[in-house]
């Protein structure tokens, strides 16, 4: 289990408690915070589920993959912390994790 | 104008309907929901169903679009396992499976498709089974073991996809497919070539060119499949994916208007004020392609999903979306967008030996559609080149050295 605040764009705050094992994306989802579409479900083919990682978290959650990355080249508003919410899966290392939303997804 | 106590009456609880619910809400709708779902369970994704799920790689809970406690916190009344079974539009009520009568101020049509069954003889025989909900991959997972001989009736995507999972758990797998090569409704030639041969070095079995006339069995239980060649192929199960039918009778018994699904405009809105109508059962507009077409895809799902949600609301119209699709088999990752609607010309990107390429389908110097296997840039900005209409130079496009962000420069 790990806390996981997710800041939607206007700057509302969500603080969710997201079991070991699911994606950031899904704790998410399935609480109803706004923000994350996640169009495809999780499978890495739509980018639809962009975040930003709080920089304070960014190496602990590490890198893109090769494939995750040339889908985010093509998103809006990329920034070096971005990352798919579905491709991060919540260990309880990422405990406290800050997660911030942009604007759109489509 | 937003009625904000409306009572709103979902009629399907699939990804569309489930969708829409959840965004009512988001959107600040208060008044009543009814959520009406034909399945035993709350609205879930199906397209896991032939991939993860069935390899056991995904779990119910997972596959749950939201836990079932969000629909009573969220003050959804969630109805499940009834249908609507007549639609009264004077009285504005439906009436559902159990007999009981639902008054509505306003009607969502989320009642999607179902798998086409072929009238053959022993189509009833356990055994021979299709693939749309969860209870029927329950069935296919529960048939799928190491040496179980599968024949895959249909080589369209949810054939294409079985196929792949069932290989990696261990079955024998034949697909039949009546077309003379696979995927023939959907993907272009030099497409459903390479997924045969990729599945072939898989060791999946094809007969194509030849169509199914029976089922055969002992005791109940499937056998083997009769085919028009006079050949019986012996199999243990039969997977049925030959398409989709839509779940539109009550609207048509209702007198709402239907081409290939319940008709709709870009609000998802049919011609009676009370009623939407959302996913894989809507002939909707298209508006790239100056056309209507029906849909079968999550993606569609969620779009009018959001149409209606928005148009119920008050909320100004979402941007329409260039329509796209998945599908994982093996390590491939296909992804299509747009159509391929008045295409002329073809252009290849990349090296399919290498299971790594585009297709791109152009109409002039214009782009309708990208098939991209395990190349996300190229279907990433091929879906903003078809949305945005820009005129694409086919040289540049062919050539693997210019960047897709080049080409779209």
């Amino acid at each position: 289990m790990a806390k996981i605040t997710y800041i939607q764009h206007n700057g509302k705050e969500h603080v969710i408690d997201v079991k070991a094992g699911l994606s950031v994306m899904e704790g998410a989802v399935k609480n109803n915070v706004p923000g994350i579409d996640a169009d495809c479900g999780g499978a890495c083919a739509c980018a639809t589920c962009h975040v930003y990682v709080d920089k304070a978290w960014q190496e602990k959650v590490g890198a893109p993959s090769a494939m995750e990355e040339s889908m985010l080249d093509f998103a809006e508003n990329v920034e070096p912390n971005s990352r798919l919410s579905c491709q991060i899966k919540i260990t309880d290392d990422l405990d406290g994790l800050i997660i911030h939303m942009p604007e759109s997804q489509h | 104008m937003h009625d904000p106590n409306a009572h709103i009456v979902i009629l399907g609880a699939g990804h569309a309907g489930g969708t829409a619910a959840a965004l009512l809400r988001q959107y600040d709708h208060a008044g009543p929901i009814t959520l009406v779902g034909e399945e035993p369970i709350a609205p879930y994704q199906r397209p896991p169903l032939s991939k993860a799920w069935l390899k056991g790689e995904a779990d119910a809970e997972s596959l749950a679009l939201k836990p079932l406690a969000f629909y009573a916190e969220a003050n959804i009344d969630f109805r499940p396992s009834l249908r609507g079974v007549s639609l009264d539009r004077a009285a504005r009520t439906v009436t559902l499976s159990d007999g009981a009568t639902l008054a509505y101020d306003i009607l969502i049509l989320a009642t999607g498709a179902r798998p086409i069954v072929l009238p053959l003889p022993g189509k009833d025989l356990a055994g021979v089974l299709f693939l749309r909900s969860a209870a029927d991959a329950e069935a296919l997972k529960a048939a799928v073991r190491p040496g179980v001989r599968l024949a895959v009736v249909g080589g369209g995507y949810i054939g294409l996809e079985a196929a792949a999972s069932a290989r990696g758990l261990g079955a024998e797998v034949v697909v039949i497919e009546r077309e003379d090569r696979l995927l023939a409704r959907v993907a272009c030639e030099q497409l459903s070539s390479f997924f045969q041969a990729y599945h072939e070095t898989k060791g999946v079995g094809f007969v194509l060119g030849a169509s199914v006339t029976g089922f055969v069995g002992g005791d109940g239980r499937l056998t083997g499949v009769t085919l028009t060649d006079g050949r019986t192929l012996a199999c243990d199960a039969a997977l049925v994916g030959v398409g989709a039918a839509p779940n539109d009778e009550i609207a048509r018994a209702a007198g709402l208007e239907c081409a290939r699904g319940i008709v709709v405009d870009l609000s998802a809105r049919t011609a009676d004020p009370a009623i939407y109508a959302i996913g894989d059962v809507t002939h909707r507009p298209l508006p790239l392609y100056d056309r209507m077409h029906r849909l079968e895809s999550v993606p569609n799902a969620l779009e009018q999903a959001k149409q209606a949600a928005c148009d119920i609301t008050g909320r100004p119209a979402p941007a329409s979306e260039t329509p796209w699709f998945w599908s994982d088999q093996y390590d491939l990752k296909l992804q299509i967008a747009g159509l391929p609607f008045d295409v002329d010309r073809l252009i290849v990107r990349g090296d399919p030996a290498a299971a790594k390429f585009a297709i791109f389908h152009l109409k002039g110097d214009q782009l309708q559609a990208v098939e991209a296997v395990n190349a996300p840039p190229e279907f990433m900005a091929g879906r903003q080149f078809i949305q945005n209409r820009k005129p694409i130079s086919p040289e540049k496009l062919a050539d693997p050295a210019i960047s897709m962000k080049e080409v779209g420069a």
